[in-house]
């Protein structure tokens, strides 16, 4: 009994916990590319570095109330910073859509096009970003850091295995959680947001309509920086902020996108955690786990882990190449690529 | 042209029966490349101890020493091989103080010390693989091998009565050689590495990298990465997750940023770093500053290495390379009296009048195995968020 509770207690530590804070960061991110997919009809690979973008102008607001001496202890200072962060975001998008979107859509240009000038666009947003804020790693969590710490659970319950559960990783399942229903309160209840569907799928008959197609893409667009804007703060909450690691988020953002159907709302999310989750499942190493359910030494003195951590990104791969074979348009049926 | 010509041969003969009774000595250093900030302080400490036994008059019965600065590059094997063949057959140095990185080192070894038969003493090249080259014992170190710090490292986790460890290493040659010979080492004296898995430098999140050494298990966890890179990354994540409350920190992790970072979780962590307690160290650099440089990284390492090359010279009576390369180790090591920087020319004397010294030098030299520096390490620990000295070994 206790070792199957123990075994429990480290797959929640080491899987469950951490699984569902990077599940909702990839959601969220997945959620905004989903978005622009649905709208403007192109795989938007600046949005990683968007989401660099709006978690930069956070930090730069934490600081400066930091200086002011606000704080929402024990929550970080980062949370009321962020309404700051997300205005950035949009604006940045705007300006983005005005000067290079914009153009590129009156050309009427194909995807492959779109995507080009979004690798160009993902540059330049590194660049500033890096030129702004430097290259080097932040720490802005000034927030009580553990709501339950690993010691603190096994004195509690008596086991050999702790569960520990960061603060940062409640705020983030918690605000993730909001922000979804929101947009889905927004795409299925609003007025706006029903006129977003509509040109989504088909954007003649909604212009027939009467639907302002500037209107929904500004919509799109500001949606997407808000959404940007949170998850790349989070992901800085959670783990720490290096504007180079955004360069390498969009590639299980994409990941999650595709494998739950592009252009999919609900997709982006599940995709998000079934690419989380499995990231965790098959890079862990299960050598405990069996011992406290069959016993120490059964299965040898093998650390049973079926891929190394080194080959981590490399899951996300796997599972997008059998998606794209099986079911091309992913999990939610969304647009084919 | 047949003028210029002409003038230049007469002139060499004249250098050279002018100095005909001289000796000179090679510095083989990466003036430019990779490390040409170091190098300017590495060549005045060697040129520091060619000056001061030089000047003293009691080398090899008022000999003058001079110095031949020729460039390694650091990474182009090609030039180093070419530079150390001119230093040699056109300068005529008779000992090579150099070379500075451990790649053109092996190269200069291998092409043209070992066939010339000329000594090469490197103050900077640590590769383990150079511990086991073939070298006719022509070739010395006075720094020590990575292969050391493991060994170090191994005992103090044997002293803790710490009887297995995890072990993360970041991805490249340093991180590697060093794991290798931690685990050698480790496993060699009764301990277990449970686990020894890479980590890549610059990553936003290590959870995964921490669950599969957590799984391993271990007493310790050994992060043989950079403090500012990946291994805080690791140490912040296994905290976090609480998989590991101590952790060993190789030299690469050791400074104020990680306890900074890290907090008061990080207190009983422990680690090495290079270090001596010796009162050469402090010496060397009163004299580097009169003489109007800085003590820098290696410095004190290239002045020991001309000082052992001085010192076997006159130990055997001559400068030729096969007959002093046998007496290096025994004016590096006890017996005899202790040498420490600036007082060369009483080693000098003692030597001549037939008495033994023990060379101490800037940086507590004593030549082990196959010529190399024993190499001195300082414990620490981390305590009340302070990197704490323990002691020096």
């Amino acid at each position: 009994m206790e070792g199957s509770l123990n075994s429990m207690a480290l797959l929640a530590n080491y899987i469950l916990v951490p699984g569902l804070a990077y599940g909702s960061q990839l959601a969220l991110g997945a959620l905004g590319v989903t978005m622009i997919y649905a709208v403007l009809n192109f795989s938007n690979f600046s949005h990683g570095e968007i989401m660099s973008f709006g978690a930069m102008i956070t930090i730069l607001v934490t600081y400066w109330f930091q200086g002011l001496g606000i704080s929402v202890y024990p929550l970080p200072t980062a949370l009321i910073a962020l309404p700051v962060g997300i205005g950035g975001a949009i604006l940045l998008c705007l300006l983005l859509d005005k000067l290079v979107f914009s153009f590129y859509r009156q050309q009427r240009s194909n995807s492959v096009t779109y995507l080009i000038v979004s690798i160009g666009v993902m540059f330049v947003i590194g660049g500033i970003t890096r030129f702004i804020i430097g290259p080097d790693d932040r720490n802005f969590n000034d927030g009580e850091r553990f709501i339950l710490k690993a010691r603190a659970f096994k004195e509690m319950t008596g086991l050999s295995e702790g569960v520990a559960i960061k603060s940062s990783q409640a705020i983030t399942v918690a605000s993730a959680f909001i922000v979804v229903a929101a947009v889905f309160w927004f795409l299925s209840r609003t007025r706006t947001g029903k006129s977003m569907r509509a040109y989504s799928n088909n954007p003649d008959l909604a212009l027939l309509s009467g639907i302002d197609p500037n209107r929904v893409v500004i919509i799109a667009w500001v949606i997407t920086a808000g959404l940007a804007a949170v998850s790349g703060t989070l992901y800085g909450l959670d783990k720490s902020y290096k504007p180079l690691v955004f360069l390498h988020l969009v590639l299980p953002i994409f990941a999650a996108a595709i494998v739950g159907g592009v252009g999919s709302p609900l997709g982006a999310i599940v995709g998000g955690f079934v690419i989380a989750f499995s990231e965790l499942f098959i890079t862990f190493a299960y050598k405990k786990m069996a011992a406290y359910l069959l016993g120490d030494g059964v299965l040898g003195d093998g650390l049973l882990q079926l891929l190394s951590t080194d080959y981590k990104f490399a899951v996300s791969f796997i599972i997008l190449v059998i998606v794209l074979l099986i079911k091309p348009t992913g999990i939610f049926s969304g647009k084919s690529i | 042209m047949k003028k210029i010509f002409a003038i230049t041969v007469l002139s060499a003969f004249i250098a050279n029966s002018a100095f005909a009774d001289d000796v000179k000595i090679g510095i083989l250093l990466g003036f430019t490349g990779p490390i040409e900030s170091l190098t300017p302080d590495m060549a005045s400490g060697a040129e520091l101890a060619i000056k001061e036994a030089s000047d003293s008059g009691a080398f090899m019965s008022g000999s003058k020493i001079l110095a031949v600065r020729g460039d390694s590059t650091c990474v182009d094997a090609a030039a180093a091989t070419a530079t150390a063949e001119r230093l040699i057959t056109s300068d005529g140095v008779s000992a090579i103080m150099g070379a500075d990185c451990s790649g053109v080192t092996t190269a200069v070894l291998q092409n043209v010390a070992t066939a010339k038969g000329v000594v090469m003493i490197s103050p900077s090249a640590t590769s383990p693989a150079l511990s086991t080259i073939e070298d006719n014992g022509l070739f010395f170190r006075t720094s020590p091998s990575d292969a050391r710090q493991g060994q170090v490292l191994a005992q103090i986790l044997k002293e803790k009565n710490i009887k297995s460890a995890a072990m993360s290493y970041t991805n490249n040659d340093y991180g590697k050689g060093l794991a290798d010979s931690i685990q050698k080492n480790f496993e060699a004296i009764g301990g277990k590495i449970t686990i020894s898995a890479s980590h890549e430098d610059g990553k936003g999140d290590y959870g995964a990298e921490v669950a599969a050494l957590a799984q391993a298990g271990g007493d310790v966890l050994i992060v043989a990465g950079y403090l500012d890179q990946g291994g805080k990354g690791v140490i912040q994540a296994s905290i976090d997750a609480g998989a590991f409350d101590t952790f060993v920190l190789p030299d690469g992790m050791i400074g104020d940023s990680l306890p900074a970072a890290i907090g008061k979780d990080l207190n009983g962590s422990f680690g090495t770093l290079p270090g001596t307690d010796s009162p050469g160290a402090g010496k060397f650099a009163s004299l580097a500053t009169t003489a109007g440089f800085k003590a820098g990284p290696y410095a004190p390492q290239s002045y020991d290495a001309a000082a052992l090359m001085i010192m076997a010279m006159q130990a055997a009576g001559t400068s030729d390379s096969t007959k002093f390369k046998d007496k290096v180790m025994t004016v590096a090591n006890a017996p005899g009296e202790k040498i420490y920087p600036g007082e060369l020319s009483k080693a000098l004397k003692i030597i001549a009048s037939g008495g033994e010294v023990d060379y101490v030098g800037a940086t507590d030299i004593e030549l082990i195995g196959p010529g190399e520096s024993a190499g001195s390490f300082q414990e620490i620990v981390i305590k009340d968020q302070k990197i704490t000295p323990v002691r020096y070994r």
